[in-house]
């Protein structure tokens, strides 16, 4: 058979997919999910297969295509970070219901201990919510195998499938071994011509069906080679662990066998007959899993009347955060190996804009004007300026969710806060920040906006933006007049003229939109590299 | 058998290229690899480190436990000590001498020396000037990597033959220049281990 690849977790799934068969990847970038896509677009395999494989405007437009996808019979894998599956959550929620057709695999990279995050929501929590199967490899080899025969699952259960990961998975990279190949799927609709459409009286019969799936879908968790019960002799206590904390638990045991009974849990629903087992066998339970404690909070139920449950909940382990060997280590007894301390000369060193970015000499130009009023104006989004909230700029009072800039300022502006300023890219604008422009166009509420284009998604390393050369037009499209649309170019050369426009706008009583437009730094470094 | 290694820098200084190298090698030889690498904000000039663990059997975590690591390999000196908690008792540091400032507080050079003097287990270099001296001052990564081989299990001849086949679409002038700057590593740390 083939040799192995060294693979990032996220690399493994995008190879898994193109084996599988999909016709398409859809995703918008986000970290730790980025990498599926980027595989996806250099690969061979996908050109020559025509896979699609260009970004998406956002999470919901991704997934949603990827349904339209699976309804038209083909397989296709949509991915995201855990607060993109917040964007696509209608979607999400909905394919649920209709089910897929062909194969649906829902790829949603988590983020513990917020490396790159606003939050560390546990995405298995989305999928019990919405009754959808879920894979939580806890290898790269496992990401594989899983994503691989994630397809045919969601075509037996004609159900969409999650794949969860986190982000030490998403980026860490080992061997792989692939499996044949299999050929993309023809067009074949649905036999049913109403099964995608959810007026009530149909939802009401669909739901009543997902809610049936259920006990089919606990029975393949049960009986899948993916969980694994493995026993041990020390029977005072056993360990439910899934996904990648199941390694951090090994790690403690590299030379010697672990004594306690184990219960590994990489497919979902909990498989309730393994649980009551491991808890029948041994007189307490720890609870090890990377995220929230979501076995552990049912495990523990409201009441808590049954036996010892250890693990987030009752401080055994950190109650947030990533986990990793030493924790572990800690709460199974074991020494900890903790080295020594890091001197204390060793001083931070946050991610701060590159020598050259653009954003740089926008926030400069926006600070002199912005100087003369309080502090707590200027409201910003998600990207690399958002590190504009870092000293020497302390230039903004809010980053929250993806489009939110423009729209929160416009609530702080109704509350009466004069000037109110929105900060936002060009690709977080396309993502979603036109529909909350158009809510200041309506009410032409006074709000200056800047567009900062730097032709790219740069925080997640320069993906295509779907913004690039739109944003003018998308503007003057939104009702805009063109005498308070205006494109500045943001060097240094230019303070002066930027700084005299950008007062102009602050102080009219109207819907403004400033678009700083200079190419991102890395991008063009690698352009010029690859010339 | 098994290495674990932290490899240490800053955003954008290409870490990962030694990891690439010596994961050619072990694979070669067969073994096991997991390798953590930290995407996304903190490539934007912030502290980044990854995980480096070989082993002849089996894996179980892509984070190397504290106080395990055999080799901490950096690229930049304030930084080798940011890991201080993974390095094992028995553990080297091997670390370029030529700090990068991008951040106001920053240690002064002698405070820094004198903490890196502190440590029993240390090899520190100036890649920086050797590479140049060598004719390619890209190839600093490469005198790092030299400098830390006589600590890795595995023949100088298979890191030899990694480094002429990772950059061999480079051409000859390339792969040589890279070869002389790893050779010139490795001399520097048998003599000043």
């Amino acid at each position: 058979m083939m040799s192995k690849l060294l693979l990032l977790g996220d690399e493994a799934i995008g190879q898994a997919a193109l084996d599988a068969g999909i016709s398409g990847v859809y995703a918008y970038p986000g970290t730790p999910s980025t990498e599926v896509m980027e595989y996806v677009q250099h690969s061979k395999q996908a050109i020559e297969g025509n896979v699609h494989r260009l970004w998406s405007s956002n999470e919901k437009t991704a997934m949603e295509t990827a349904i339209g996808m699976s309804y038209a019979g083909k397989r296709a894998i949509v991915c995201m970070k855990h607060v993109g599956l917040n964007v696509a959550a209608d979607p999400f929620m909905n394919s649920a219901i209709t089910g897929a057709n062909g194969g649906l695999v829902y790829l949603i990279a988590d983020d513990p201990s917020m490396h790159s995050s606003q939050d560390e929501q546990d995405s298995r929590f989305f999928a019990k919510f919405a009754f959808i199967p879920t894979f939580e490899p806890s290898n790269q080899q496992e990401a594989y195998d899983m994503t691989y025969e994630a397809f045919a699952f969601s075509e037996k259960y004609r159900i969409p499938v999650m794949m969860r990961v986190t982000t030490r998975l998403a980026h860490s990279r080992a061997g792989v071994t692939r499996r044949a190949v299999l050929p993309q799927n023809e067009i074949k609709l649905c036999e049913n011509k109403r099964q995608f459409i959810l007026l009530p009286a149909h939802a009401r019969v669909y739901y009543k069906e997902l809610l049936a799936k259920q006990p089919l879908l606990e029975k393949e968790a049960l009986q899948s080679k993916f969980n694994s019960y493995i026993p041990g002799t020390d029977k005072s206590m056993g360990i439910i662990t899934t996904g990648i904390a199941y390694n951090y638990v090994m790690e403690n045991y590299v030379d010697t066998k672990c004594p306690y009974t184990i219960l590994k849990i990489t497919q979902y629903p909990i498989p309730t007959e393994l649980v009551q087992k491991i808890t029948d066998e041994c007189d307490s339970v720890m609870v090890a899993e990377e995220g929230y404690p979501l076995v552990e909070e049912q495990l523990k139920g409201l009441l808590n009347n049954g036996k010892p449950v250890k693990g987030r909940l009752d401080g055994t382990l950190p109650r947030d955060g990533e986990l990793n060997p030493n924790i572990l280590a800690v709460a199974l007894g074991l020494p900890n190996t903790y080295g020594t301390d890091v001197p204390e000369i060793v001083a931070p060193r946050p991610p701060a804009l590159c020598l050259g970015c653009p954003h740089i000499d926008s926030y400069t130009a926006l600070n002199e004007v912005m100087d003369q009023y309080t502090p707590g104006r200027v409201f910003s989004d998600i990207g690399c300026y958002t590190l504009g909230a870092l000293p020497p700029y302390n230039a903004i009072y809010s980053t929250v969710d993806m489009g939110a800039s423009i729209t929160m300022a416009k609530g702080a502006s109704d509350a009466g806060l004069r000037p109110a300023v929105a900060v936002i890219g060009d690709s977080t604008f396309t993502h979603s920040g036109i529909t909350s422009l158009l809510d200041c166009v309506v009410e032409n509420t006074p709000i200056t906006v800047f567009i900062l284009d730097n032709y790219t998604t740069g925080m997640t390393g320069g993906q295509d933006s779907n913004a690039l050369g739109r944003i003018g037009n998308i503007c003057k499209g939104l009702g805009i007049p063109e005498e308070h649309i205006h494109v500045i170019t943001p060097l240094k050369k230019f303070h002066e003229t930027n700084v005299q426009i950008i007062k102009k706008e602050i102080e009219y009583q109207g819907v403004s939109v400033i678009i700083p437009t200079r190419e991102c730094v890395q991008t063009l470094k690698k352009k010029l590299t690859k010339k | 058998m098994k290495i674990d290694i932290i490899l240490a820098g800053v955003g954008g200084q290409g870490i990962l290229s030694i990891a690439s190298i010596i994961g050619y090698a072990a694979l070669k030889k067969g073994l096991n690899l997991k390798q953590a690498e930290v995407h996304g904000m903190s490539q934007r000039g912030g502290d980044v480190q990854s995980h480096f663990r070989l082993a002849d059997h089996e894996i179980a975590s892509d984070l190397i436990p504290q106080g395990q690591a055999d080799l901490i390999i950096s690229v930049e000196p304030m930084e080798s000590l940011r890991y201080m908690p993974w390095l094992s008792p028995k553990g080297w540091l091997i670390t370029n001498d030529q700090p990068f400032i991008n951040i106001k507080n920053y240690p002064e050079p002698e405070v820094l020396a004198g903490e890196l003097n502190k440590l029993p287990n240390k090899v520190v270099i100036n890649a920086d000037k050797i590479a140049k001296d060598l004719g390619s001052a890209r190839s600093a990564n490469m005198v790092i990597l030299g400098a830390a081989s006589p600590f890795i299990d595995i023949e100088f001849s298979a890191i030899e033959n990694a480094v002429s086949e990772v950059f061999a679409r480079k051409g000859e002038e390339i792969v040589n220049v890279n070869l002389a700057c790893l050779r010139a590593g490795r001399e520097f740390a048998q003599q000043n281990q």
